[in-house]
């Protein structure tokens, strides 16, 4: 390789490191989590680094006692063994209270970030998702208070799915959408989902266990048949974001990806109405059309 | 003296004829070498299911295995490593050094060692003619969760008696240990003079006892739900897919200790004679195993973060598994306080438990933050996990039974190993799983989930970087077996003490061990044995 591609390579793999802006889906060299679009997703960002630089900082000091005594006390070098140095109770006692405050530091922040993911109320939409080997069903079953009859299935995109068949010949680095390698991260019908509303998730599975996973949303959640589990997100970024299965779910457990198509509220109520969706009374599309009677009656 | 009555009974008195030497064996040396030569089999034969793993994923796209059997590959690479290779690899250690170690003449019970070993092939017969039976070898992932893993034809019946039969294997053999080492020791060697590595095969016995009947009534339930039309884990039939998962789990949780507190063990005999020191906090260390042991009974639902469990038990599972770092912590302090003012060489063993100390810490400091829930949500069932267990187990467990063969060889064989070569294996090895593993951190943290066989271009680089670090690994275990096999030979003639720094009772017999030792208890002299003083 190339030595100025490989300095190139490595800035861009250092900024990956460093940067704190939004990595919405997974980049070549990426090193590290990415603090993804939601607050959920900060939260494990956060939690992530807090436990990193901790560790990192344990280390230092662990390996590094090592590496001095490695050095210091080599017998080449002529050290003699202290053989009475086996046994002390002031650093026994030391080395096993300071542990249990860092893991109080450590919980802390954990608890407190768990306790906000795990509050599913005041949501202003309903999405049901459901796991299929090996695809996904979502249905949008009320925006603001509105039931609403949406309902399609999202499966790998065609471009994909014949690059991926065994000796296909066909190279995945073409597989692009709008200059995005999008192979094995691309489906035929996206969910769409407005910015700025609290999206509450019922999550269940029609056949084995599958797991919904979008990593910029900052969680996920597994699909269980004769469970509903329930997650909510609320996406602060307009954007399209890629995720896949996490849960292994048989032969094409790696070929059912999830698209979510971001987009800022009014956009969102465009494409609901286009869909046959019921806009609520009151709304500035809806009124603006025919009025709410009309937008409902065009769902039918 | 120990040694004169060791020695006293110096003619060998093994069995003539092939059968009856390897067959019919009760002998405690030699069942330990058909399980340490088993578990090299296995690991061979799982490597090579690694390699499969990592020639597909060398870059993106299908080009190698149908999906299908890339899950045979990852399910069957588990279960041959856990029960094949790791499990009977500490098994035989156990069964070679725990005698030497206590003064017994062998293990209590004989014949049931006989028939733990000779159940293993039985078992792994039935598991790996899976891949040529129709439908081929599960595929559901070695934690075998339903409702996937009764998808599957014939092969999951097969996988389930396998997985009975290594389980009354282990049964067995736990109960011998223990019944060893709480009745054969040697008059003055107290609980609290044993040698660390018989202090924590100890604790993974009865850890083994507690746990390998939950998975035995785990995947029966499975059985019968596959062919009985019971419904314990369907839905549709009343039943609950996620009961499975606990009960899996509270046998998997503790499994993942009994493949870890032996290596603790090997490692806290290697440091200190490497040291010329005596280990740091002997009594800690043991009461650190115990607490570890404990605490691994009440974690285990942090492997399912993200099943759905109310907040509560989320909480409990998180503290309770970050409260396993602190006995944990204790253990690696000790090993360097043990290293603190000694009086250190690097011979291949001690190499070997540098590097475990090391790279498990970095696995552990990994498990530390995957018990983070807010975390494992974005951790969870992804290439994080794989580096994760993948640094506890292969450079955990996998390393320090390495640095237990290469330091009770000599006494096994007679002969030194070749130190060059062994140093040679040490580094090529080290130097290789870094490559293989640690990448997969930042797969996993770029978002690419485990289990799958093709993904992304993004993931490209990493998963290529990871496959050459596979091969050279592989190959580095290659090389393994022909240094062992050379040891076994030939070479320097090993001296009754082997090691300069070494202490205990194994050290007093001749070197090769002759076939019967400790036929009359040893007089123990407590200024001989590594723990002899026990004020610590």
């Amino acid at each position: 390789m190339h030595p100025t591609r490989i300095r190139s390579r490595l800035a861009a793999a250092i900024a990956a490191l460093a940067s704190p802006v939004a990595l919405a889906n997974p980049e070549r060299w990426q090193l590290n989590l990415s603090p993804g679009v939601t607050a959920s997703s900060q939260a494990a960002y956060e939690m992530h680094m807090i436990m990193l630089w901790i560790c990192v900082a344990i280390g230092v000091v662990v390996f590094g006692a090592m590496t001095y005594a490695m050095i210091r006390f080599r017998k080449s070098k002529g050290a003699v063994p202290d053989t009475s140095f086996t046994h002390s109770t002031r650093i026994e006692v030391i080395w096993t209270t300071i542990p249990v405050l860092i893991l109080v530091a450590m919980a802390w922040p954990a608890t407190t970030r768990l306790l906000a993911l795990a509050d599913t109320r005041d949501y202003e939409m309903t999405v049901k998702i459901t796991g299929y080997q090996w695809r996904w069903r979502y249905e949008i079953v009320d925006y603001r208070g509105q039931a609403q009859d949406i309902n399609f299935v999202s499966s790998l995109d065609l471009d994909s799915n014949r690059t991926r068949m065994l000796g296909s010949g066909l190279d995945p680095r073409a597989v692009q959408r709008d200059g995005v390698n999008t192979y094995l991260l691309d489906v035929d019908r996206p969910l769409v989902l407005p910015t700025d509303t609290k999206v509450r998730f019922l999550i269940t599975a029609n056949d084995v266990i599958h797991a919904w996973w979008v990593p910029a949303l900052g969680w996920k959640q597994d699909a269980i048949p004769g469970f509903i589990n329930t997650a909510w997100t609320d996406i602060r970024k307009p954007g399209i974001y890629r995720g896949q299965c996490a849960e292994l779910c048989g032969k094409d457990h790696g070929f059912m990806p999830i698209v979510v198509r971001a987009v800022p509220r009014a956009e969102f109520e465009q494409w609901l109405a286009d869909n046959g969706g019921t806009l609520p009374p009151g709304d500035l599309l809806a009124t603006t059309a025919d009025g709410p009677a009309a937008a409902s009656a065009g769902s039918l | 003296m120990a040694t004169h009555s060791a020695t006293h009974d110096d003619h060998d008195h093994k069995p003539q004829g092939f059968l009856d030497r390897w067959l019919f064996t009760t002998n405690h040396k030699d069942i330990g070498t058909l399980y340490l030569v088993w578990s090299l089999i296995m690991f061979l034969v799982g490597g090579a299911m690694a390699m499969v793993i990592r020639a597909e994923l060398f870059q993106p796209g299908l080009q190698l295995v149908h999906p299908e059997f890339f899950n045979q590959m990852t399910t069957m690479h588990a279960l041959v490593m856990i029960f094949g290779a790791v499990m009977p690899a500490f098994v035989g250690l156990a069964n070679w050094m725990i005698p030497l170690q206590i003064g017994a003449p062998d293990m209590a019970l004989p014949r049931m060692n006989n028939w733990s070993f000779w159940l293993l092939p039985f078992a792994f017969f039935l598991l790996l003619v899976t891949l040529v039976l129709p439908g081929g070898a599960p595929q559901a992932g070695w934690t075998l969760y339903p409702p996937l893993s009764l998808q599957g034809g014939y092969s999951i019946a097969f996988t389930i008696f396998a997985i009975h039969l290594m389980g009354i294997s282990s049964i067995m053999g736990a109960i011998n240990i223990i019944a060893t080492i709480l009745n054969m020791r040697a008059p003055g060697m107290d609980l609290l003079k044993m040698p660390l590595f018989t202090w924590t095969w100890l604790i993974t016995a009865f850890l083994l006892i507690a746990v390998m009947p939950v998975l035995a009534g785990a995947v029966t339930m499975l059985l019968t739900d596959k062919f009985f039309g019971t419904s314990f884990f369907n839905a549709a039939g009343g039943g609950d897919p996620v009961l499975f998962q606990h009960v899996f789990w509270f046998f998997g949780h503790p499994e993942v200790y009994i493949m870890i507190l032996p290596a603790f063990g090997i490692i806290s005999e290697i440091i200190p004679t490497f040291s010329r020191k005596p280990l740091f906090g002997y009594q800690a260390m043991v009461y650190a195993t115990a607490s570890i042991a404990f605490l691994s009974f009440i974690v285990w639902a942090h492997h399912m973060f993200t099943v759905g469990m109310p907040v509560g038990a989320q909480l409990y599972f998180m503290y309770a598994t970050m409260l396993i770092a602190v006995p944990t912590g204790v253990k690696v302090f000790n090993w360097v306080a043990t290293m603190w003012r000694g009086s250190l060489t690097f011979e291949t063993p001690m190499l070997f438990a540098l590097g475990f100390v090391i790279m498990f810490t970095i696995g552990g400091f990994s498990g530390l933050m995957l018990a983070i829930v807010p975390a494992d949500y974005q951790y969870h069932d992804t290439y994080f996990v794989v580096a994760h267990f993948h640094y506890v187990l292969v450079t955990g467990a996998i390393f320090g039974i390495m640095a237990g063969v290469y330091y009770w060889l000599p006494k096994w064989t007679g002969f030194m190993y070749d130190e060059k070569l062994g140093k040679i294996h040490f580094w090529w090895s080290t130097i290789s799983v870094n490559v293989l593993f640690f990448p997969q951190h930042f797969l996993g943290l770029a978002g690419m989930p485990r289990r799958i066989p093709d993904y992304n271009v993004a993931f490209a680089e990493f998963n290529m970087i990871s496959s050459i670090g596979g091969f050279a690994f592989g190959l580095a275990q290659v090389f393994f077996v022909y240094v062992l096999w050379k040891a076994s030979r030939a070479g320097v003639k090993a001296t009754d003490q082997v090691w300069e720094g070494a202490k205990g009772l194994e050290w007093t017999v001749p070197s090769p061990a002759p076939h019967h030792t400790f036929q009359r208890p040893p007089v123990i002299d407590d200024s001989k044995l590594a723990h002899g003083d026990v004020t610590h």
